[in-house]
C-alpha cells in the first residue's frame, strides 16, 4: 500500500535544520522509516544546509587545530560501512526503528495500559511535545478532540478515518489547533499509531474532560 | 572574501591555490580519498575548506568561541572517520559535513534529541532503485545549489536561513518577523519547491 499523507514541508525543513524538537522529530523520523520519498525531501532540505555552509564568511581557527584534529583521528580506526544485514526487508516487523528503541519493542513486547473503552496507550516522551502510542480498537473512535497545538499522528498498523481521508500503514494526518475531529479506526483491525501533540489535547464532551487528567491523554 | 588573519592565512593562501591548480578535483573527490586510501592530504584540504567554515556556522548557532573551536575540531575528526560512510550519490560533501556538524551540534547543546532512522532496521522501507546514471546526480545539483539559494526572494532566505542558522521554532521565527506563522510556513514551502525543481531537473524527472 502506497503512502498518501506525507510530512508537510516546514516539517521536513525544520528536521533537515536541526531545530525540530524530540517528540516532532520522533514523528518525522517514523515516517520516514516508512516512506523513502520523504528521506529523499529531507536530503533535499539538507541540501541546502550544504550550500549554506559553503556560502559563509568563514573565521579563524587556532593555529594548532589541524595538528590536534590529526592527532585525534590517528586514535580511533575509520568507521567501516556494516554489510547489508542478510535477512530480507521485513514486513513482520511492525514498529521501526528510532521507534522501536523509545517504546522498547516491538507490538507483541509492549505494556499497553488502558484508556478505557478498549483503547491503549502508552506514554513515550514528554517534552514540548509529547508522544504516545495510541491503540484504538477496531471500528471505534478516538474521543471527538481539537488542539491547542499541533498534532501529528503516524499510523503504524490498521487505520483510521475522519473527513479529512482514510489513513494507513505510514500515513500522516498533521492538524493544527483549527482542525476538531473525530478519527475512527477501520474495522477488522485495531489501530495503532504514534501520536505526537503540541499541547494537551482538548476534548470536546465534558465527560472526556474531566477524564483528561486521569488518563494522560 | 576572507575575514581571517594571522594563523591561517598561509593556509587559506595554500587552499586557493590548490583551488586554482586542481580544479577538476571537487570536495566529494578529496572525501572519497579520504574514504579509499586515508589520503591525509584530501583530509589536509577539506580541513582547510570546511573547518573554518564549520566554526563559523557553530558561533551562529551560539556557541562561544571556545566551544565553536572544539566542536569543530570533533567535526573534523569524524569526517575522517565516517569518511567510509559518504555516498556521493547521496550528499554533496559540504551537505554532509553539514550534517554531521548539526548532529554535534544537538548532542552537544540541545537537551532533547534529534532521534533518526536506522539504514540497517529490516523495518525500514527500502529505497526504489535507482538507474545507475543518476550517481552523480548529488554532486551536480550541489554544484548548482549556492545560486539557486543566493538567488531565493529575500523574503524566502530570511525564513531559510533563520531556519537553519538559529535553533528556533518556526512560531518563534514568526514571531522575531512580526508575521503570521502561516506565512512563515508558505515561505518555506515556496523555497523548498524551488530547491525540488533543482533536483528534480538533475534527475531529469518531474517531481
Amino acid at each position: 500500500m502506497s503512502i498518501k499523507h506525507h510530512i508537510a514541508d516546514d516539517l521536513i525543513m525544520a528536521y533537515a535544520a536541526g531545530d525540530l524538537d524530540e517528540g516532532l522529530s520522533l514523528a518525522v523520523a517514523t515516517h520516514l522509516a516508512l516512506c523513502a520519498e520523504c528521506r529523499a525531501r529531507v536530503r533535499e532540505a539538507e541540501s541546502i544546509g550544504g550550500a549554506l555552509l559553503e556560502s559563509i564568511a568563514p573565521v579563524n581557527v587556532s593555529t594548532g587545530a589541524l595538528q590536534s584534529v590529526l592527532s585525534r583521528i590517528d586514535e580511533t580506526p575509520q568507521i567501516v560501512r556494516p554489510p547489508k544485514p542478510s535477512v530480507q526487508p521485513s514486513s513482520d516487523i511492525i514498529i521501526p526503528e528510532p521507534l522501536r528503541s523509545y517504546v522498547g519493542g516491538d507490538v507483541d513486547a509492549l505494556e499497553w495500559r488502558s484508556l478505557g473503552r478498549g483503547a491503549y496507550h502508552i506514554p513515550i516522551h514528554k517534552g514540548e511535545t509529547s508522544a504516545r502510542l495510541l491503540r484504538i480498537p477496531a471500528g471505534k473512535p478516538v474521543p471527538d478532540h481539537g488542539h491547542t497545538g499541533r498534532e501529528l499522528t503516524v499510523v503504524l498498523s490498521g487505520s483510521f478515518h475522519d473527513d479529512r481521508g482514510v489513513f494507513f500503514r505510514g500515513d500522516v494526518e498533521d492538524c493544527d489547533d483549527s482542525v476538531h475531529h473525530q478519527p475512527i479506526a477501520g474495522e477488522g483491525e485495531d489501530c495503532i499509531c504514534l501520536a505526537v501533540t503540541e499541547a494537551p489535547l482538548r476534548f470536546k464532551s465534558l465527560a472526556a474532560r474531566l477524564a483528561q487528567p486521569f488518563i494522560g491523554i | 572574501m576572507y575575514r581571517t588573519d594571522g594563523a591561517v592565512r598561509d593556509d587559506v593562501k595554500a587552499e586557493q591555490a590548490v583551488e586554482e591548480t586542481q580544479i577538476s578535483k571537487t570536495w566529494e573527490d578529496y572525501l572519497n580519498d579520504v574514504a579509499r586510501s586515508q589520503d591525509r592530504a584530501a583530509f589536509e584540504k577539506l580541513f582547510f575548506h570546511f573547518a573554518p567554515r564549520v566554526k563559523a556556522y557553530l558561533l551562529k548557532l551560539g556557541s562561544d568561541a571556545g566551544q565553536a573551536e572544539d566542536l569543530m575540531q570533533e567535526v573534523m575528526a569524524q569526517v575522517w572517520r565516517k569518511a567510509k560512510l559518504y555516498d556521493d550519490s547521496k550528499a554533496g560533501a559540504a551537505t554532509w559535513i553539514f550534517t554531521i556538524a548539526r548532529n554535534l551540534r544537538i548532542d552537544a547543546f540541545r537537551r532533547d534529541r534529534r532521534p533518526e532512522i536506522d539504514e540497517n532496521d529490516p523495518a525500514l522501507m527500502p529505497e526504489p532503485e535507482r538507474p545507475a546514471d543518476q550517481t552523480l546526480h548529488a554532486r551536480e545539483v550541489s554544484s548548482r545549489l549556492q545560486d539557486i539559494v543566493a538567488q531565493l526572494p529575500e523574503e524566502q532566505k530570511t525564513v531559510v536561513v533563520m531556519s537553519f542558522y538559529e535553533d528556533k521554532a518556526h512560531a518563534a521565527i514568526a514571531e522575531e518577523l512580526g508575521i503570521p506563522l502561516g506565512t512563515v510556513k508558505s515561505r518555506l514551502r515556496l523555497a523548498m519547491g524551488k530547491i525540488k525543481t533543482v533536483w528534480g531537473d538533475a534527475a531529469g524527472v518531474t517531481l
